[in-house]
């Protein structure tokens, strides 16, 4: 071999190597960008010093209960001091509740300044800097903004006290919906287009159909959602049909609306997945069961199915992680961006998760865009959850199958 | 392949309640899959019905929608152009980020890479693949514009520009043109390959001399597809191209997309059956026409590549 073409060969496998090599940085780079946004150093800055409201040479973790009952007395409104007082009163809350009430209510740190992981670590001496030169009386805290407090709280104004609360609970009923409308109606198309459907026209153009379905863009869906759930639907979307007690202002951009969205975004994938694992199950299976003169939905329901349906469902929970981290359809349908109480119903206003990360995302304040790196770290591991469930289940069904 | 028996010959034996529940459970299936025609048509209707109320509104003709520079709707000025262009541009941005790579890693992976790396590797791009759009959409605003601004300077790079979007786009889809490029790469036969080693060609020239041009079609559909997620994406343009038609070549500008223009417009509180309204359903029933005719494309190259190795 001469030379230039050894050359050319081994050049060309490097870049070759590079692109493999790049794709797998992109996706270093990217986890780890989102990392270093959700956790490193913030200065507080207390809106009431704790030794002027105590007023004593000791800690106000060391006063008495009493005297913290007397500082919030001192200086909160009396209608807010009642409302604490009516919420539980302050001779049944312990030493500690009533500390925390300080804490939160009087004191009030708030996040003045926010650091990246990388700056906290690399650049420690200048943040101390910061703090002396600029925030003298201020609070250096390593903060993670991924916290347990963060998933229990529900939504707020103030991004050191939002949490994810409502977006969880909102993600999960409208997965539960998805899932509700396009299991069945995807399983039953596959079982239809696979044990039923002769190669006839009519059943050549559904399953092209299906085809091209999965490959529209999810505004798509989102505009479909729009026109015919939350406008033409709007007295079943928004529940008026079924009482007229029901108290909302969703007006249809329900969560009934998003979820059953989400349901007809997720079909086609649930029924091609479904097809290709019912079109695996073995011929001579079947076979044998018309042999035993078993008719076509017994041997569909007793064999084809328990035998497909490990896959089957392999399949749908990779498709509701995919409905799970839907964006653009949601906004389109109409989620809303500040909801900070729970869900009452499916037909109540909603928001999700992925919708607070775009909301949070697009806010100008620093902090925002931390919290919403929070709040990408639980979607991922969320998602992850839901992959690795599937990779058990695929691993499950190959061992039963061999074994 | 033809079935050796015909089931439905066999069951018109049985009783006529057995035979009445296969009947009533194969009607019920058949509605389900009919289901499926319906939401397209569904999309079809509704984008078509709002897009003509659109049309026949009498502030803008079809002619003008698609030749006028300008995207106003403040000053009712409907060109879809600018969007056009912005999308196009993006997409274009991510397809130069998105198709050599995806094409070299896929020949890599096919040709060199021994079975036990792809096992390790494949993994890692699905996950790649898996990560939800809004995540590339931070990550383009929050890492990539910073820096491109770090790169080219900080007064020529904008803080939402095509150019931060497109290289998003690129990494969301260089995964998906990877697996597809190495799913027709893998299917060549071997027996070319085998053919041209013993004619003492090295590995390069097999792969670019008779692997790639035998597979170009399933490549040609990988890199269609890739093209319509592109153009179809969403939320990455939301957050990273920036708010307001602007028809500009330069990709450190500011550009709306078509999506981003949907985007924006649909997550106010929007009036039904207003010019504003009207006009996501206009600019959604082109976006439709464009995705599908790729699609459309894409699979026809994939039937007709099968045909050649089968």
């Amino acid at each position: 071999m001469d030379n230039l073409r050894k050359k050319k060969n081994i050049l060309s496998r490097i870049i070759f190597q590079t692109a493999i090599a790049a794709g797998i940085f992109a996706l270093i780079i990217l986890l780890s960008s989102i990392v270093n946004e959700a956790f490193g150093y913030v200065i507080f800055v207390n809106e009431n010093s704790p030794i002027e409201i105590y007023n004593s040479d000791k800690k106000l973790q060391d006063a008495s209960k009493e005297e913290l009952i007397i500082i919030l007395q001192e200086n909160l409104s009396k209608g807010l001091v009642r409302k604490f007082n009516f919420m539980e009163p302050f001779e049944k809350r312990n030493k500690d509740n009533i500390l925390n009430l300080v804490m939160t209510e009087v004191v009030n740190p708030q996040i003045v300044k926010a650091w990246s992981l990388y700056s906290s670590i690399f650049q420690k001496t200048r943040i101390i800097e910061t703090l002396k030169n600029d925030y003298p009386d201020g609070n250096l805290v390593f903060r993670s903004w991924l916290s347990l407090r963060f998933l229990i709280t529900p939504q707020s104004g103030i991004p050191e006290k939002t949490g994810i609360f409502t977006a969880l609970t909102g993600s999960l009923l409208l997965l539960l919906i998805a899932i509700i409308l396009a299991f069945p109606l995807g399983v039953g198309t596959a079982i239809y287009m696979e044990e039923y459907a002769k190669p006839n026209r009519l059943n050549r153009i559904i399953q092209i159909n299906i085809y091209n379905l999965a490959g529209i863009p999810s505004i798509i869906y989102g505009m479909l959602g729009l026109a015919v759930f939350v406008r033409f639907l709007e007295p079943v979307t928004s529940g008026k049909i079924f009482s007229h007690t029901i108290n909302n202002t969703a007006n249809g951009r329900s969560i009934l609306s998003a979820g059953l969205t989400l349901g007809l975004l997720i079909l086609p994938i649930i029924i091609i997945n479904a097809q290709e694992s019912i079109r695996a199950v073995p011929k001579s299976l079947k076979l044998s069961s018309y042999g035993l003169g078993a008719t076509k939905w017994q041997t569909i329901w007793h064999h084809v199915l328990p035998w497909s349906i490990d896959r089957i469902l392999t399949g749908s929970i990779l498709a509701v992680s995919r409905a799970l981290g839907e964006t653009a359809p949601l906004i389109v349908v109409g989620a809303s961006t500040f909801v900070a109480q729970k869900p009452s119903s499916v037909f109540s206003k909603f928001t999700a998760l992925p919708i607070q990360i775009y909301q949070w995302t697009s806010r100008p304040q620093p902090e925002f865009r931390k919290v919403a790196a929070a709040a990408i770290i639980v979607l991922l591991i969320l998602l992850l959850t839901l992959n690795a469930g599937a990779v058990i289940l695929r691993n499950y069904h190959n061992q039963k199958k061999k074994g | 392949m033809k079935t050796a028996i015909d089931i439905d010959l066999f069951q018109k034996d049985l009783s006529t309640n057995l035979q009445k529940r296969e009947f009533l459970i194969k009607g019920i299936l058949y509605s389900f899959a009919v289901i499926s025609i319906a939401v397209t048509l569904g999309i079809v209707y509704i984008l078509g019905k709002e897009a003509f109320l659109f049309f026949s509104g009498g502030e803008v003709s079809i002619i003008e929608f698609f030749t006028s520079g300008e995207w106003q709707p403040v000053i009712k000025k409907f060109g879809i152009l600018p969007l056009l262009n912005s999308t196009l541009l993006t997409s274009f941005i991510a397809m130069v980020a998105a198709g050599p790579m995806g094409l070299f890693a896929a020949i890599y992976l096919s040709e060199y890479a021994s079975d036990k790396f792809k096992s390790k590797i494949k993994p890692m791009l699905e996950i790649l693949a898996g990560i939800p759009t809004i995540v590339y959409g931070y990550f383009a605003l929050t890492f990539i514009t910073p820096f491109l601004k770090n790169i080219f300077g900080y007064e020529v790079v904008d803080v939402y520009n095509t150019a931060s979007a497109g290289i998003a786009i690129g990494i969301l889809i260089f995964p998906m043109i990877a697996s597809m490029s190495e799913d027709a790469l893998s299917g060549v036969p071997s027996g070319i390959k085998q053919a041209a080693y013993g004619l003492g060609a090295t590995k390069l020239e097999v792969s670019i001399g008779i692997v790639v041009p035998s597979a170009v079609s399933g490549i040609m559909a990988a890199f269609i597809i890739g093209l319509s997620r592109a153009v179809g994406e969403t939320m990455i343009v939301a957050l990273a191209a920036g708010a307001g038609s602007n028809f500009t070549f330069n990709p450190f500008r500011a550009a709306e997309t078509m999506t981003g223009y949907i985007a924006r417009i649909s997550g106010g509180d929007i009036g039904y059956d207003t010019v504003d309204y009207n006009s996501i359903f206009a600019i959604g029933i082109f976006l439709f026409i464009i995705t599908l005719i790729l699609n459309i494309i894409s699979q026809k190259i994939v039937q007709r590549y099968r045909e050649i190795y089968d």
